[in-house]
């Protein structure tokens, strides 16, 4: 372990790995003094861990209808956070609820950013008209309502979590590419691009293998602190059936089920919304703790 | 020594004629988000596996009647034909008709839309009247328990589902305490009377009984329309007072403050008469900006209240496979959303010199 730390702190890394390493060494050490950015931290953790062990945390089948044991308040024998309209443990369905909650945001944040990367880093990289189209195309997307426009399209594509997270992954891109165009702008007349671009390099490569790399901490950056309101709009997809379909347990389509029951089993519509809200702040605090580590910008404010 | 004259002066454009070049420039990208806002619905509109002819005609016509319907849809021509016609009819306001009410649906949402206004209005009075101060307050004092309690109620806000703060609202303020009313504009018994006793002036229920008198049936929309609007409100005042504290933490430490500062003018008078002033200019942005998002927020908002307003009605129509009424209320959205980030532009210039550049 020491062996390791001294590694980790070697002033002379040897190799490049070793550099990156120690850097994120520095980094995680300045955002272990953040506790608001370290429970995100772990609210993110527990997600993960609970949607990789669901089966082992859930205490029943988040299907199984049990109709005698229809809404039940939290803290009965076996139900500690209540039942359903249908007698299914709303623990269980939280547990496996994540996965569908996890899936979507894994899914979003691969697709969007990807799409954003690609347009930015081009669109920054080549200049001129190139640019000129593809920020026009940028601010376009950038101006519409996402939610609305999101509904749309699963309105017309047909609910599910597949065009729900196609929906969201089509109007969330429009910022990275912005970021992603800022700081290529930026590395564009550095000396090391010019260095490459004497070598041969062709455009493709330079992008990919130069210009890209450089945008990658703004975008995480940007990615993580989006995650919330990807987990709010999916959510929001959900509460008006547009996502996920029952019987799968999907948190904003349990309110909706819940809403029914407000104002006589009000545990019904408030648990899952405690999960939403707990998760989203997670990303939220992490995302502001990201930003502090990997952004020297805000830090030193 | 002879002063050469210049041959060719290089004359700077004139005021005016650089004021009408930002314009058209403004004008230009307004139409072309404008038009890119209806491609993308077009295309929408496209992929939708109904198959419009059938929804105008029912199964059973003949051939020839499907010929005939799909030929006065305009789909048997182009597609940029049909882009250049869906763009004319949604600039003439014609968004077909919807399969819901049977009514054209520009009429429908020219119907529902004073009501989300109205929303969307009270809830940036909300906002704003609670989010600037809370925001200065923060401000001015960095770390204090107001600071920390405006990055609290902002990191909450960006946190909660809208339609979940709305339904634990209803579940405390009209279910448990009954201070306020419960979902939709009026109690049932009201609703009677003012479709026949109250005018429709504007659509806008507290301004159309306040013209006309009617204090009861005002006092019960005034408090059907405070959770709505103060749930909504709740967001913008996140953003507002947010953002307000950056700006404002900004000016402050400007050498102008420093300056009113030493010449010994009292603290309140600096902070809320020249700092603040200064900071309008960037927060009608936000303020703008916030309005539009709060149109949109009303899809939610509104389906958890039965507010009927426009959210509801887009809502309404999803379910009922109605594509013209979704299609109609997308773009109304949109534009509405456009045109108050090009407002919020065209005042930040208005305001600020410095912009104008």
């Amino acid at each position: 372990m020491t062996a390791m730390m001294t590694w980790l702190r070697d002033p002379n890394p040897q190799s490049r790995t070793q550099a990156r390493l120690g850097q994120m060494w520095l980094g995680w050490l300045r955002m272990r003094r953040n506790p608001l950015a370290m429970i995100g931290l772990m609210i993110v953790l527990a997600l993960l861990l609970m949607a990789a062990w669901a089966p082992l945390l859930a205490t029943h089948d988040p299907l199984t209808q049990n109709l005698s044991q229809r809404l039940l308040p939290p803290g009965s024998a076996g139900h500690w956070l209540g039942t359903d309209e249908f007698g299914r443990d709303i623990w269980s369905r939280i547990v496996y609820g994540s996965r569908v909650t996890l899936y979507i945001v894994g899914l979003v944040a691969l697709t969007a950013p990807a799409f954003g990367l690609l347009i930015g880093t081009v669109s920054g990289y080549f200049g001129g008209w190139v640019d000129q189209v593809l920020m026009r195309i940028t601010d376009i997307f950038l101006a519409f309502p996402r939610l609305i426009l999101a509904l749309a399209l699963v309105a017309a594509l047909g609910p599910g979590v597949e065009n729900a997270v196609l929906a969201i992954a089509l109007t969330a891109w429009p910022p990275y590419a912005r970021v992603a165009r800022a700081e290529t702008l930026t590395v564009r007349s550095a000396d090391y691009i010019a260095a490459v671009q004497l070598q041969g390099a062709g455009s493709g490569r330079i992008i990919w293998g130069y210009v890209m790399p450089m945008c990658l901490p703004s975008v995480i950056i940007r990615v993580t602190l989006d995650m919330a309101g990807v987990i709010l709009t999916a959510a929001g997809l959900g509460f008006l059936g547009l996502g996920v379909q029952p019987p799968m347990a999907e948190w904003g389509q349990m309110i909706s089920s819940g809403r029914k029951f407000l104002f006589d089993q009000w545990w019904v519509a408030t648990v899952p919304g405690l999960a939403i809200f707990t998760v989203s702040l997670g990303f939220n605090l992490l995302g502001d703790g990201l930003r502090d580590v990997l952004d020297p910008r805000s830090a030193s404010r | 020594m002879t002063l050469i004259p210049d041959p060719t002066p290089t004359r700077r454009p004139s005021r005016a004629a650089r004021r009408a070049r930002t314009a058209a420039g403004l004008i230009l990208s307004l139409v072309a988000t404008l038009l890119g806002l209806l491609l993308v619905t077009f295309f929408i509109g496209r992929i939708v596996p109904i198959d419009p002819v059938l929804a105008v005609i029912g199964e059973r016509a003949t051939a020839a009647q499907y010929a005939a319907a799909r030929e006065a849809l305009g789909l048997d021509q182009p597609v940029w034909m049909q882009f250049l016609i869906y763009v004319r009819d949604a600039l003439t306001g014609n968004f077909g008709t919807s399969i819901l009410t049977r009514r054209p649906v520009m009429e429908d949402i020219a119907r529902v839309f004073p009501a989300t206004l109205e929303l969307a209005t009270i809830a940036t009075i909300f906002g704003v009247l609670l989010g600037i101060p809370a925001g200065v307050v923060a401000a001015t004092r960095p770390g204090s328990w107001i600071d920390q309690l405006v990055r609290l109620v902002g990191l909450a806000g960006y946190s909660m589902p809208v339609f979940w703060l709305g339904l634990m609202g209803l579940l405390l303020f009209y279910g448990i305490l009954g201070w306020v009313g419960g979902p939709g504009r009026l109690d049932s018994g009201y609703e009677m009377m003012f479709e026949f006793d109250v005018p429709r002036v504007t659509g806008m229920i507290l301004i159309d009984t306040a013209l006309a008198g009617k204090w009861d049936i005002f006092r019960n929309a005034v408090s059907h329309i405070v959770l709505p609007a103060g749930v909504l409100g709740y967001y913008s005042m996140a953003y507002i007072s947010r953002m307000t504290r950056s700006f404002m933490m900004n000016e402050l430490s400007q050498e102008y403050i420093t300056t009113a500062r030493v010449k010994g003018m009292p603290e309140w008078r600096v902070v809320w008469v020249h700092a603040l002033r200064n900071v309008m200019v960037p927060l009608i942005t936000v303020i703008a900006l916030s309005y539009a998002t709060l149109l949109e927020g009303s899809v939610l908002t509104e389906t958890v209240f039965a507010w009927p307003g426009l959210g509801l009605y887009i809502t309404n129509a999803l379910f009922s496979a109605d594509m013209a009424a979704v299609m109609g209320g997308t773009i109304v959205v949109g534009a509405v959303f456009v045109f108050l980030n090009m407002l919020s532009d065209v005042l930040y210039r208005l305001v600020d010199p410095r912009a104008r550049s």
